[in-house]
């Protein structure tokens, strides 16, 4: 059923892809760069602190995708036990965690100028170390299982805890009241952000988006040749 | 020019460090991961090396194994 997904179809593509990856990266961050720091314009209430924006969100955004996807392969691994699932779920996880960490200490450094302190246990604030936790824990599984049976289970459960909390993220906001402003990009209804400020954000995304499925590659690869490495101890 | 972009009418320390720590955290990743990816490569090629002649060949009929050596040279 999953023929598609056989490792040494996979290697083919990933092997190669990484350096197209990384330059097509290199140009749109460029793009993102320039666009949020010089050519964006700054806010009327926030002034500059605005730009902080830009990689606040695509990291908060990023971060909950790839968990999201983390529970959704690993709970695919489990229903179909293909095993390549579980290692796609693994090689997502460090730029996931590293995404998540982002947002949080840049969100701490944009609350300074605009709410006047560093951090608060506000309802998205909480919800988002929280994730960060369960990210830990998920790579911290990897780590400490060495039978793979255990790890699969243990890393699947720690996943399927961990996905209740994304919701909670997502509208924290709306549920409670806090320091955090809503939501600014609404696919249903219209956006409260203008062009010039949409522009760069997803220019931001993208460049993201593209740095964390260069690592994906990478993780994935470097997951591949360790089995083939234990492959040949067994010849 | 270049003291205004950097000032940012007084929140340039909090924008320039909130993209410093990104930017460094992605170099950071990436060092990590290539390297992790490397030291898999080495050993990977270490192990085929020291296959007698007829479990290299035995190896070799795995497309992934060829796949791995023949990226060697461009990594």
């Amino acid at each position: 059923m999953f023929k598609i997904l056989e490792p040494n179809k996979i290697f083919q593509i990933t092997s190669k892809a990484p350096k197209y990856v990384l330059f097509l990266f290199i140009i749109v961050l460029t793009v993102g760069l320039s666009e949020a720091l010089i050519f964006s314009p700054e806010d009327y209430k926030q002034s500059d602190a605005v730009r902080i924006m830009y990689v606040h969100v695509p990291a908060a955004w990023i971060s909950l995708s790839i968990f999201s996807s983390i529970t959704l392969l690993s709970i695919c691994g489990y229903i179909f036990k293909n095993k390549n699932f579980f290692l796609m779920a693994k090689s997502l996880a460090p730029s996931g965690f590293i995404f998540n960490i982002i947002a949080l200490v840049t969100g701490a450094i944009w609350g300074k100028p605009t709410w006047g302190t560093w951090w608060a246990w506000d309802a998205r604030i909480t919800s988002m170390l929280i994730l960060a936790l369960f990210y830990g824990m998920y790579l911290l599984a990897w780590r400490i299982y060495e039978d793979r049976d255990q790890v699969f289970k243990i890393s699947t459960l720690i996943t399927v805890f961990g996905i209740i909390n994304v919701p909670i993220v997502k509208f924290s906001v709306d549920w409670w009241n806090t320091l955090h402003q809503p939501a600014s990009i609404n696919i249903l209804t219209k956006n409260a952000i203008h062009s010039s400020m949409l522009l760069p954000l997803i220019i931001m995304t993208a460049a993201f988006a593209l740095f964390s499925l260069l690592i994906f590659l990478m993780k994935y690869n470097t997951e591949l040749i360790k089995i083939k490495n234990k492959g040949l101890d067994r010849l | 020019m270049i003291n205004e972009f950097l000032f940012m009418n007084g929140f340039g320390k909090y924008v320039l460090s909130a993209f410093a720590f990104t930017l460094i955290n992605f170099t950071i990743l990436y060092l990590v991961i290539r390297q992790q990816f490397l030291k898999e490569q080495k050993k990977f090629i270490v192990k085929f090396g020291s296959l007698n002649s007829e479990k290299a060949e035995t190896a070799k009929l795995q497309k992934i194994n060829k796949e791995i050596l023949s990226n060697v040279s461009t990594n």
